[in-house]
């Protein structure tokens, strides 16, 4: 047997290969799932949440801002353990793969809130002042004058930091999520054999280089043209 | 409200675990130690790399910064520390997670060098060599001061990530604050030597968060 044999025998069997691909689909299935389930919510707690700090009442903003500063600071898998852990005994039991999503969600929108409250403030007084004194409300100004100027100059951050957060769905195998990963170390203790390993990381190689790709064209599409 | 407060914050079983927790926390220091300078010096050399003449230069930064960039760390780590030995390759804990976080951290340090060296005016590079200055002295004297300076607030954001993600090296049972949490945790049945933990990263981290938003508001990102 060659050294090439060799490392392929020990790397992508292709008995193996087949034996374990609907392992990794379904893990794929599983993350793709997660993902888009943590985007949705995460981005649309962390819009709320800027839109509440627009309000400027101060008893509302300490909890929020705490919250924010709280979930950008600690390590997700620290949150993940805690809350995996923590609410089984307070006889709370969710699946693991609903902490993974309420606990990216939280991340993710803590990070957006920041960003999209930096957006919010970056949009000149004088435009709040002008589409307040045509007579139109606090959420009318906000949604129809400022919100759309400042969102321009939110794509490129949140972008990348959604990408961020979504892979951070690898993490979910710590506890036993059903994820790419997860199939794939569990594969491999099975088999005794890295191929599954191998083939759960291609396969996030496959989903995350496009996705990290179009990051950057939208970083470059949306780009703060300099006057 | 007893009973949240017995699972996440008991004091008596903090107090226990302290020891172990303090001992965790200075391994976490000694990997920030290691894997911070490594991505610093690594993304230097990616950032070089990226602004360089030669295409070939070029094309293989790019192509090294967009893969890393996009495999989530933890993958990368266990395909080195669990796939690697069926190469023959076999790393401890912690040389498994200074070659995943250089891997990882080169990358996006070397991106946010790039981006800096590229806020850097053509007339600065043209002014120093004119002054008799090489290539290479320009970059490191002239350049990349100023480089530096425009991109802190992404370098200690960036820091930042990299101090969180060292808990990834729990995974792969390096003994380091999050792992002495969770075995405190898996010995008491309780949660709070974790909570313990995450006040830990709440001590150190929130103080730079704070700093980062300030940064980037001064600075007008």
């Amino acid at each position: 047997m060659t050294g090439l044999d060799r490392f392929r025998d020990a790397f992508l069997k292709p008995e193996l290969i087949e034996r374990y691909l609907p392992d990794i689909l379904s893990g794929i299935a599983v993350t793709l799932q997660i993902a888009v389930a943590v985007v949705v919510t995460g981005l649309a707690l962390g819009l709320a949440l800027a839109v509440v700090r627009s309000y400027g009442y101060r008893l509302v903003n300490a909890p929020v801002i705490v919250f924010v500063d709280v979930f950008r600071a600690l390590p997700p898998l620290v949150v993940i353990l805690i809350v995996y852990f923590g609410l089984p005994n307070l006889g709370v039991n969710i699946p693991s793969f609903a902490v993974l999503w309420l606990v990216l969600s939280l991340v993710l929108a803590a990070f957006a809130e920041e960003i999209f409250w930096s957006g919010l403030i970056s949009v000149r007084k004088g435009q709040w002042d002008a589409a307040r004194s045509t007579g139109l409300s606090h959420w009318q100004a906000l949604t129809s004058v400022v919100l759309p100027q400042a969102i321009r100059i939110c794509v490129p951050p949140l972008t990348n930091r959604t990408i961020a957060v979504t892979k951070n769905t690898a993490l979910g195998t710590v506890i036993g999520v059903g994820e790419i990963m997860n199939q794939g170390t569990s594969a491999m203790s099975l088999s005794g054999n890295a191929t599954p390993l191998m083939m759960a990381a291609i396969a996030y190689v496959a989903i995350f280089v496009p996705v990290v790709a179009l990051g950057s064209w939208i970083e470059r599409r949306f780009a703060w043209k300099k006057a | 409200m007893d009973i949240f407060l017995f699972q996440f914050f008991n004091l008596d079983i903090m107090r226990q675990a302290l020891p172990l927790i303090l001992d965790g926390a200075k391994m976490t220091l000694l990997l920030c130690l290691a894997v911070i300078p490594l991505g610093l010096v690594g993304g230097l050399m990616v950032a070089t790399g990226s602004i360089s003449t030669s295409r070939t230069s070029r094309i293989l930064t790019k192509g090294y910064v967009d893969f890393f960039r996009a495999v989530p760390p933890l993958v990368l780590l266990l395909v080195i520390y669990s796939g690697l030995p069926f190469a023959g390759i076999r790393l401890s804990p912690f040389m498994a997670v200074c070659l995943a976080f250089f891997l990882n951290a080169s990358s996006f340090y070397g991106e946010i060098f790039r981006a800096g060296v590229e806020s850097v005016g053509k007339g600065q590079w043209e002014a120093a060599r004119s002054t008799g200055l090489t290539w290479m002295q320009t970059y490191q004297t002239v350049v990349l001061p100023q480089a530096s300076r425009n991109v802190l607030p992404d370098l200690v954001s960036n820091t930042v990530e990299v101090i969180k993600l060292t808990s990834i090296a729990s995974v792969v049972s390096f003994t380091e604050l999050l792992y002495a949490a969770d075995m405190a945790r898996s010995v008491t049945y309780n949660t709070s030597p974790i909570v313990l933990a995450a006040i830990l990263y709440l001590a150190v981290l929130w103080p730079v968060v704070r700093l980062v938003s300030r940064l980037e508001h001064r600075l007008g990102h």
